[in-house]
């Protein structure tokens, strides 16, 4: 066990469950949200792209890459915060 | 290397090793291309594209042998992030990601995208609920935790039982994915070819277990990506003049757009939610969302990609890794759609409305594979209309090269690159399944004074026994490749990811409560599985519908998810709270630095 108190622990975690929420929720977002415009999405069309189609075939993808990353930069400053980073 | 452990030089020159390794394969494709110029003979390429990608990974694996428990399960836990990720991006692109995907998005356009949102997005899942709390956590298998975490055998037994049956699953679709591949270009039979492919599977793990496995999937990574990119970024400058496919292909799609106006085809690539005649679905509707959720949960699930995750040095490494992950396999995903676009216009523009008689030899070729390729000439006016032409999604990428009458050498290639994917799935697959079996059921349940010497014979048998099964079953043709393999996401996501995230995200869960929940969830997923897929009229006499709310079988997870969630709940606030010992072991793995709070109770 690390040195934190449990005050300090509950802390720590509070930020942490913020963070996954608000991955969570833009996970969500682009996962399902966005894609239930998809018939309406693609009337516009952009460089012979349907929208709703390229947003599944790749815009969510580019997000779901941006959401991994982002968390492992966030986490790491939380971890850091708190003096829980190792080493 | 040859001592057993991973040394620190060789960490430190993996950039070297492997950007040597990449040159040499592309220098060794360029090579091929000019001698098939001056006149090699195509059934000699394909035979050096085979032959030579699974001696290269049978050296690293026998290379990586190793007789320490550590670097047997988990690699030595030296495996940098961005290695990591490179290897679990070969772990999980399989014959489904690599073969099978661009011939689904080929024969359904939009309705299809559910599985690139669904086996890409799950990583997000991975990374905030599981990875670093699993890696903290710090044992061998996905099992373990359970084992720990819900207080003996009966939760570990459970975990066992919902991995093999997702694993084997998964596993006898790649073996069938590895006897397309070898049956095609080695031009032998499809049952011989499974035991060729076999082979090759075993080669690269039983040696080395999980080290090997890591190395040689690094190496599987780089002639996959290679493999999948190429031919498309071809396509994509000689149609459009650019080398980036993902841009170009808008310009495709709207070509496809108009010939299927002219061909009267009813249901346009893009459209969403569309059924056969190109009406709106609720049926189609609601199976998207079902099946992009059963996907990503399932990825979240499925204990071969995360125990990726306890190979690496740290907490923050895993989660760096499982960004990497990502990116690597956004790669071949977010190119998926071109590759189906540019698969689609070809056969469009320069197939359908030609001569019967004057077709091409890839015809010949693939009509001889199994029954995947089939032409009639239903009307007997001597030309292909569409409807005659019957092409197996299983085999779109693979013949794409031909179809579009790109040089063999690109064919080899990708031949290449789907025997990389589907090999080192298996390998990752057939890890988890052996390593359950010889570590969580052998070792902690039957033996646990069996001496490391001991265990690691055993899980060698049974990696072997598990492989000779599963080759005999992918044997019989169970179902196409995407089936089995979207089957086995939902056993998973049904069976784990409850007791997982439960267990880290809500102290509260008592080990009767997942113990229960991990049976109803998985439960009623099989059942559904097993009745609508088996016994679909008993089903129909049962409940007097063909399927519930018409969520198709691929999906089963749906209705195990919620099940397994809400009896978990439940049924631990009906039992006693975990012990304090619990609770503080709960903490422990939720921060990243210091021990692991081993509980009286937890310590076995």
């Amino acid at each position: 066990m690390a040195t934190l108190t449990p005050e300090k622990q509950n802390a720590y975690w509070r930020k942490t469950s913020r963070l996954m929420w608000t991955i969570l929720f833009l996970w969500f977002v682009f996962s399902f949200g966005i894609h239930f415009f998809a018939p309406a999405l693609n009337k516009i069309v952009i460089a012979g792209f349907p929208l709703g189609f390229y947003m599944a075939a790749q815009g969510s993808l580019i997000a779901f890459v941006v959401l991994c990353f982002w968390n492992s930069s966030a986490q790491n400053k939380i971890d850091e915060e708190f003096g829980v980073a190792e080493e | 290397m040859a001592t057993g452990k991973t040394s620190a030089s060789f960490i430190n020159s993996l950039g070297k090793i492997y950007g040597g390794y990449a040159g040499g394969f592309v220098g060794f494709t360029i090579l091929l291309a000019i001698l098939e110029q001056v006149g090699l003979p195509q059934r000699v390429i394909g035979y050096a594209f085979v032959v030579l990608t699974i001696g290269v990974y049978a050296y690293i694996g026998i290379l990586s042998r190793t007789m320490e428990l550590s670097e047997y399960y988990v690699a030595g836990r030296v495996v940098p992030p961005f290695y990591n990720g490179m290897a679990t991006g070969a772990d999980w692109m399989s014959a489904a990601s690599f073969i099978s995907m661009a011939g689904g998005l080929y024969l359904g356009g939009y309705n299809a995208l559910g599985y690139v949102l669904g086996w890409t997005g799950g990583y997000v899942l991975v990374a905030i609920l599981l990875a670093p709390y699993l890696r903290k956590f710090g044992q061998y298998t996905v099992p373990d935790f359970l084992g720990v975490r819900y207080e003996g055998n009966v939760a570990r037994f459970c975990g066992v039982v919902v991995l093999f049956c997702a694993s084997f699953t998964y596993i006898v679709a790649q073996t069938f994915g590895i006897g397309i591949v070898t049956s095609r270009f080695l031009g032998i039979g499809f049952e011989v070819a499974i035991f060729v492919g076999l082979a090759g599977i075993l080669v690269c793990s039983m040696l080395g277990g999980m080290r090997a496995v890591t190395w040689t999937q690094v190496a599987q990574y780089i002639v996959l990506i290679i493999a999948y990119l190429v031919p498309v970024i071809w396509l994509s400058t000689t149609k459009y003049g650019l080398p980036i496919p993902e841009l170009t292909y808008g310009q495709a799609l709207q070509e496809i757009a108009k010939l299927e106006q002219t061909l009267g085809i009813v249901k346009p690539h893009t459209s969403a939610f569309t059924d056969a005649r190109g009406q709106f679905s609720w049926v189609e509707f609601n199976n998207f969302w079902a099946l992009v959720l059963c996907l990503m949960v399932g990825t979240a699930s499925l204990p071969h990609i995360l125990m990726r995750y306890f190979t690496t040095p740290n907490v923050r490494d895993a989660r760096k890794s499982v960004g990497w992950s990502i990116f690597f396999i956004f790669l071949l995903y977010f190119t998926a759609p071109a590759y189906a676009a540019f698969a689609k216009l070809e056969v469009y523009q320069d197939v359908i409305g030609k001569d019967i008689s004057a077709l091409p030899a890839w015809v010949q070729n693939w009509s001889q594979v199994g029954g995947l390729l089939s032409i009639k000439d239903a009307n007997g006016d001597g030309k292909l209309q569409l409807a005659e032409f019957i092409i197996n999604q299983d085999i779109i990428v693979l013949s794409m090269p031909e179809i579009a009458g790109l040089p063999y050498v690109i064919s080899g290639l990708v031949a290449a690159g789907g025997l990389a994917a589907a090999l080192s799935t298996a390998d990752g697959l057939l890890l988890a399944i052996a390593n359950a079996l010889s570590h969580d059921v052998y070792y902690k349940m039957i033996d646990p004074k069996a001496s490391t010497a001991r265990r690691l014979i055993v899980a060698r048998v049974l990696l072997v026994g598990v492989a000779i099964v599963a080759a005999a079953v992918a044997g019989t043709r169970p179902s196409g490749i995407i089936q089995m393999v979207a089957w086995a996401f939902s056993l998973a996501a049904a069976g784990l990811f409850a007791p997982l995230v439960m267990g880290i995200w809500w102290k509260r869960t008592t080990a009767t409560g997942a113990i229960l929940g991990m049976i109803s969830g998985f439960g009623i997923c099989l059942f559904y599985l097993i009745m609508t897929r088996y016994y679909p009229a008993t089903f129909k006499e049962w409940f007097g519908v063909d399927l519930w709310f018409g969520i198709r079988n691929i999906s089963s997870a749906l209705f195990g998810l919620p099940l397994a969630f809400g009896v978990t709940w439940i049924v631990s606030l009906m039992t006693a709270p975990p012990s304090k010992e619990m609770q503080d072991f709960v903490d422990s793995v939720r921060i990243p630095s210091g021990q692991v709070a081993w509980g009286e109770k937890a310590h076995e």
